[in-house]
């Protein structure tokens, strides 16, 4: 399969701490990719600068083939389009219905009329499995389950290729958790988008991941969930064979 | 989004090829459903030449399928239905199977008299909270004269040194502009009587009466007022406050009190030093336009007071201080839920504070004429 999104030798640095040095990675269009590390790892540093948000030292990003690294965001807009986001906390814009909020985007990329626009929102937020009465929400009246779904359903406003999720199911109940996770594999295989997600779930990663990229002193050590399970590296033995997720595998033995 | 209708003896053929995305949506769009409705007969639609269909366009798809069938007509997929239309049916049948809520707000006269209804209770929650507030912080400095321990005195030095100690340029400046004018005008209209010595008692008595704690209180206002309501209101969004109450905190001790007393310090000292100002503004335009020396002058600055025309100023800067500091942390504590109410009740502190202060002011202007002072 082609790469989405080629990384090659990304370097950032915040004055002498080195985040990350020389970090390589390849995500391959239609898979589910996630992104662990520890605290301070440089995961959502990694995300920005895929989104072009951050200018990396040194190295270059493509997406899609496009270079995204060190070029003026103007230039990005063409890639913009290619990809949604959802941040960690929604960044719902707190003015805005949610149903302005999921117009927002297509208006400014593609102009057309007001009922079309309306039309092609409500399509969206039904997607993502909110009710018609939420679009005239407000970003406060919604609750935390209801705000993520709703950024999502921002970020798929352009229909976009690839979409990026930042700790998506982080302070959801496991139930809505649970849900959400069953939504982004939906839409995923309906749209067959790309999905890079950064997370600290192993519910979710074990649910929805096919492969996984960990953050370990400033690299990158990315391969099938099996394949990182086996790895011999101390931080990723201590984070798939601790405690929380013996746990779960081993109830997952006894389910099944 | 580019198609071709086809007449094949009484049946439509549908042939679509090229790109069928958001970025074409709005240009094509009208023009999909102008030809679903100039179609005659049977129609069939063929997908096989597309190149590309994101949701967007398959949604035009469906639109199309449904505008056809609504008019009775019979549609056929020439190749297989494309995928993405299937999932566009599962969201809405899924969507469907929950019942709309029932309108917030009635149509016609009942939604005029809901509208006031909800204006009634607004103005009636409104004044219930003001009460609250004021009694809350009576209690709350109740219990500070009960026990003086309660005191956050290193807060209240902050205010103080935030609301008076970093005003003071902006406030001089300000008051010795003020007593320029005054004097600058009135030594102007003074000359046609052959009076200008006057100018001293009219920069004297204006500033010191009025102008000085008036300017300087709504300095302040525009200043500590909007500073207050912001600072609050970005610790309510961040659910500071509510961390406050659950460690065992009173926010109304912690913010509220420190800020009232802090203005109530620091704007009287702020009176002062712009009286000062003023007077020393008005000692410069009388010796450069009136040719007053400042001997003179302060000799006839003496004259032209009584005991009480300072004191007259003075008493009213703790008044407006607990005026702006009550209006700008009230509007603060009351933001509750998104950003733009930020914005919007900071802004409603700084405009009525300003408006507080000036009505004080009148009334203390009536109660002094009424006592003769």
């Amino acid at each position: 399969m082609a790469a989405a999104i080629e990384i090659r030798g990304i370097v950032n640095r915040f004055g002498r701490q080195v985040v990350h040095d020389g970090l390589d990675v390849d995500i391959r269009a239609g898979e589910v990719f996630g992104i662990v590390g520890g605290s301070g790892s440089g995961k959502s540093v990694l995300l920005r600068t895929m989104l072009g948000l951050q200018r990396p030292a040194s190295g270059s990003v493509r997406i899609e083939g496009r270079e995204v690294a060190n070029r003026p965001e103007r230039e990005l807009l063409d890639v913009k389009r290619r990809y949604g986001v959802m941040f960690q906390r929604g960044a719902l814009f707190s003015s805005l219905t949610v149903q302005q909020n999921v117009e927002l985007p297509i208006r400014e990329h593609y102009p057309m009329p007001a009922p079309l626009l309306a039309d092609l929102a409500q399509l969206r937020i039904g997607m993502v499995g909110l009710a018609r009465d939420d679009a005239a929400k407000y970003p406060s009246q919604l609750s935390g389950g209801m705000t993520k779904r709703a950024a999502l359903a921002r970020a798929l406003a352009l229909d976009p290729a690839i979409l990026f999720l930042d700790e998506p199911t982080s302070g959801l109940d496991p139930i809505s958790a649970a849900a959400f996770d069953a939504l982004v594999l939906e839409l995923q295989q309906g749209l067959s988008l790309t999905v890079v997600m950064i997370t600290h779930d192993l519910d979710t990663i074990f649910r929805v991941c096919n492969r996984v990229g960990v953050i370990v002193d400033g690299h990158m050590i990315s391969g099938t969930l099996d394949e990182i399970v086996r790895n011999e590296n101390p931080w990723i033995q201590q984070y798939f064979h601790g405690e929380r997720s013996r746990a779960l595998r081993g109830r997952a033995v006894t389910d099944g | 989004m580019p198609f071709e209708v086809q007449d094949e003896g009484g049946r439509s053929r549908f042939r679509l090829h090229g790109r069928w995305t958001v970025a074409e949506a709005a240009a094509e769009g009208p023009r999909l459903r102008e030809a679903a409705r100039a179609a005659r007969g049977a129609v069939v639609v063929d997908a096989a030449g597309v190149e590309a269909m994101d949701l967007t366009g398959a949604w035009f798809l469906r639109s199309l399928e449904r505008q056809l069938r609504d008019a009775g007509r019979v549609v056929e997929w020439a190749g297989p239905r494309p995928a993405q239309l299937e999932f566009i049916d599962r969201v809405e049948a899924e969507r469907d199977r929950i019942p709309p809520a029932a309108p917030e707000s009635p149509a016609g006269f009942a939604g005029i008299l809901d509208h006031v209804g909800r204006a009634v209770v607004q103005v009636r929650e409104g004044g219930l909270d003001l009460l609250g507030f004021i009694g809350a912080v009576t209690a709350g400095y109740g219990r500070i004269f009960g026990s003086l321990r309660r005191l956050r005195f290193p807060s209240v030095v902050r205010h103080v040194y935030e609301t008076g100690l970093t005003a003071v340029p902006i406030v001089a400046m300000i008051a010795f502009l003020i007593a320029v004018i005054v004097a600058y005008i009135g030594a102007q209209q003074l000359r046609k009587f052959g009076g200008e010595i006057f100018v001293v008692d009219l920069v004297t008595v204006s500033v010191l009466r009025e102008l000085g704690v008036l300017l300087t209180a709504i300095i302040v206002a525009g200043r500590s007022g909007s500073a207050f309501a912001a600072e609050i209101g970005a610790m309510k969004l961040n659910e500071e406050v509510d961390a406050l109450r659950a460690i065992g905190m009173d926010p109304i001790e912690v913010l509220v009190l420190p800020r009232i007393l802090g203005l109530v310090i620091a704007l009287p000292a702020l009176t002062v030093l712009a009286d000062a100002m003023g007077l020393a503004g008005g000692a410069l335009l009388s010796w450069y336009l009136v040719d007053i020396p400042l001997g003179q002058y302060v000799e006839r600055v003496q004259g032209s007071i009584s005991e009480m025309t300072f004191w007259v100023g003075i008493i009213k800067a703790p008044v407006f201080a607990i005026l702006i500091a009550m209006v700008g942390t009230l509007r603060g504590m009351q933001v509750r839920t998104s950003s733009r109410e930020l914005g919007r009740l900071t802004t409603i502190a700084v405009v009525q504070s300003i408006f507080l202060v000036i009505l004080a002011d009148a009334i203390f202007a009536v109660i002094f004429l009424e006592l003769d002072i």
